[in-house]
């Protein structure tokens, strides 16, 4: 604990925010590969921006890591085959929302991985390569966000002219309840992860990087900070546990003080931050050392009447049925099935849904907590006020959007939102909040977007 | 005494100068407004309901006169006997409209469409739109939580706890388009009433292959491809697995009704033993 007693004080974001209880029961449980399911799913949008454009056709035989769909402009990513077999299909699947969406189809025959992956365990400690050579490894491997927002990484890597970069972040601080995936990463993959943190200083052109890890890990704190300790310009800041600290405006204002301006054209860079997740740290040092481009990840099955709560290494493309087999089975009393975390996942519509790079976790939650409680009229107490880490008025925005005046909550700025949900879990009259805001959010994001293409074209 | 003649004369003053000077406001910033507009308003049904496409009854009332293409002024609420009497006032041609009515183009019954997951949250259909496809397999169909029947200003709809579908009252849609503007998956479309309000439409929106479309409701267009084959009018087009049978076309034969399979296409109020008559007697008015 030699690091968390030379901190005195551990920091935080100032407003509002919530301590959920933690339920982290995989938290001690190691990261185990699963059998290979039969066939795989994968999504042909996995990551935000433009959907991918395949390159295989039905018939084809693939290879693990093998290219199957392309990236199709600047803000999309690359996706790889996570097995190896013949293609059956591209068809329309359902994906997290109920949707059909379109994905690649294969069929697994054996395990067979493309001759330049490394699949050693060694750790590659030298990167030579150039920056621009790096960067174009991360964008190869179809790398993306794996905090969850899926956004394309050499996308962010590209520092936009004018703004200057003064802080890299990498995000350890897990704050969703239940999960345990970027816990056991930091446990088991520490010094692959700081390796990927000093490829990425490198692309960036900075010597100074800060990992924010929240105080409920202390072994990922201590293990982390003894492998820095071997990397100079790397920190590790010990923060306060506090739930939504892995949003990144809320982490950017618990390490710099700083406050991001404020969505649609608001990006942390506008503060001279970037912000990465340990998770994709990982992959990127996976990438650019051992040329493994992006077809696994690792996602957390819990529960409370699971059998056996795991983290899982899963094949992208995995549907969550044969995850759920392998922990062995459905409880009983499930009564509703999160992707994600508890507090900002989506509850599913159907088990035949792939894993794709944005699933974090898989939350199993009993039937007796699954229901709603009974909506009853808002009282006018502030709590969701109160709570609200960004200071909006979620009371206000809900009554708006339940009576159509998008307009005015436009004026009231809804979009600013950022959907962690702590005003629906403080509202005591159980109010469903967060889901209205996002309503109305996505109602105004789109017609803000209508609006500048019209001024645009 | 003083006290008392000093007070009313200057009270007196002070209402004759206020008097003189809110005449001359009134004459400087008087508004000249139509009379016609008041004319109009009276006849119109002053429901304002929006479905002119104009936010109320007077506003559609200024644009009346205002507009240069008076035809295409139409209140549908009022009808053709209001706006015949719009255009007398006016002076003008009326637009003679035919009667529509919206349509519900769901089959998707709780019996048809069996529930495979439980919502649980606000009950709007917006809402669950935005959120996922709904509590059956059709990412299509009607969410049953009736956003159209709250929309509805004329008590013209609601909703069959039986099947979970909205229901038109046909005598009283006025066909201002409110619930098709309502409904989030754009279910309910204006159609042509017909002659006494026999119409033949495709009840489904689905647009799913045909075994998929199948696998979640037992009365969904598989798009066969057979009412497309027998149509001797050429009305139905099949466009992304889903037919659709254009109403300024369809001649009301029902040969489509007959041949499909799912029975996705609905025919209503036609006379019960009509069937034994030969079907191309009947024709649109």
């Amino acid at each position: 604990m030699n690091t968390l007693s030379t901190t005195t004080k551990t920091k935080t974001f100032p407003k509002g925010g919530v301590h959920p209880k933690e339920f982290k029961f995989s938290a001690k449980n190691s990261i185990e590969s699963i059998p290979l399911p039969k066939n795989v799913f994968v999504p042909l949008t996995q990551h935000l921006g433009a959907r991918a454009k395949p390159v295989v056709n039905p018939g084809d035989k693939v290879k693990v890591g093998q290219l199957i769909a392309e990236a199709d402009g600047f803000v999309s990513a690359n996706i790889h085959s996570p097995v190896s077999g013949t293609v059956k299909n591209i068809d329309e699947v359902i994906d997290q929302t109920g949707y059909k969406q379109r994905a690649v189809i294969i069929e697994t025959e054996g395990d067979e991985w493309l001759a330049d992956i490394e699949l050693s365990k060694n750790i590659k400690r030298d990167c030579n390569l150039s920056t621009q050579e790096i960067s174009d490894k991360i964008f190869k491997a179809g790398i993306v966000g794996l905090g969850g927002a899926t956004f394309p990484t050499h996308v962010k890597l590209k520092i936009p002219p004018g703004k200057k970069l003064e802080h890299l972040i990498i995000n350890g601080v897990e704050c969703e309840p239940f999960l345990t995936s970027d816990h056991r990463l930091m446990l088991e993959k520490g010094e692959e992860i700081i390796i990927g943190i000093k490829i990425l200083m490198k692309v960036l052109n900075t010597d100074k990087a800060i990992i924010g890890i929240e105080v409920n890990k202390p072994d990922a704190i201590n293990n982390l900070s003894d492998i820095a300790s071997k990397y100079p310009g790397i920190e590790i800041h010990p923060l306060k546990v506090h739930y939504p600290q892995g949003g990144e405006r809320q982490l950017v204002r618990a390490i710099t003080g700083k406050e991001v301006p404020p969505p649609p054209s608001g990006l942390p860079i506008d503060v001279g931050c970037i912000i990465i997740n340990v998770g994709t740290a990982f992959a990127v040092y996976e990438a650019v050392q051992k040329n493994k481009p992006l077809v696994e990840r690792v996602v957390t099955v819990t529960g409370k009447s699971l059998k056996k709560p795991s983290n899982f290494l899963v094949r992208l493309g995995t549907t969550i049925s044969h995850i759920i087999s392998v922990c062995g089975g459905l409880p009983s009393d499930t009564g509703k099935i999160i992707s994600g975390g508890p507090m900002m996942g989506k509850a599913l519509a159907s088990l035949d849904i792939p894993v794709t790079k944005g699933t974090s976790g898989i939350v199993i939650i009993p039937e007796n907590e699954a229901k709603r409680e009974e909506v009853s009229n808002c009282i006018r107490c502030g709590r969701c006020v109160e709570y609200c880490p960004l200071g909006l008025e979620p009371y206000l925005y809900m009554t708006l959007v339940e009576r159509n005046m998008i307009d005015k909550a436009e004026e009231v700025k809804i979009h600013y939102c950022c959907e962690c949900g702590c005003c629906s879990y403080t509202c005591p009259a159980n109010r469903p909040l967060t889901d209205y805001i996002r309503l109305g959010k996505n109602i105004v994001l789109y017609n803000i977007k209508k609006r500048q293409t019209k001024k645009d074209g | 005494m003083n006290t008392i003649f000093t007070t009313i004369i200057a009270l007196s003053a002070i209402g004759v100068i206020s008097a003189v000077l809110l005449y001359i406001i009134a004459q400087k910033f008087r508004i000249v407004e139509d009379p016609r507009i008041d004319e109009i308003e009276n006849v119109l049904p002053k429901a304002n309901c929006g479905g002119c496409g104009y936010p109320g009854c007077r506003n559609f009332a200024e644009a009346c006169i205002k507009s240069d293409n008076f035809e295409i002024m139409f209140c549908p609420v009022g009808g053709t006997s209001c706006m015949s009497q719009v255009a007398k006032i006016l002076g003008k041609e009326s637009a003679i409209k035919e009667p529509m009515v919206a349509v519900i183009r769901c089959n998707g019954s709780r019996q048809n469409r069996a529930q495979k997951n439980i919502y649980d949250s606000a009950e709007t259909c917006r809402l669950v739109h935005n959120l996922f496809r709904g509590e059956s397999g059709c990412q299509y169909g009607c969410l049953r939580l009736g956003d159209c029947v709250q929309s509805c200003k004329f008590n013209a709809m609601y909703m069959d706890k039986e099947t979970g579908l909205p229901v038109v009252i046909e005598d009283r849609c006025v066909y201002c388009g409110a619930c098709v503007k309502s409904c989030p998956r754009k279910i309910i479309e204006l159609r042509k009433k017909g002659p006494r309000g026999m119409r033949v439409f495709v009840s489904c929106i689905n647009k799913e292959k045909g075994s998929v479309a199948r696998l979640n409701c037992t009365a969904a267009c598989i798009a066969c491809g057979q009412c497309f084959k027998i149509c001797p009018h050429n009305a139905i087009t099949i466009e992304n697995n889903l037919a659709y049978i254009s109403f300024e076309k369809c001649k009301l034969c029902r040969k489509c009704f007959s041949v499909c399979p799912t029975k996705a296409i609905q025919e209503v109020h036609f006379p019960a033993k009509a069937q034994k008559e030969p079907l191309s007697e009947i024709k649109s008015s």
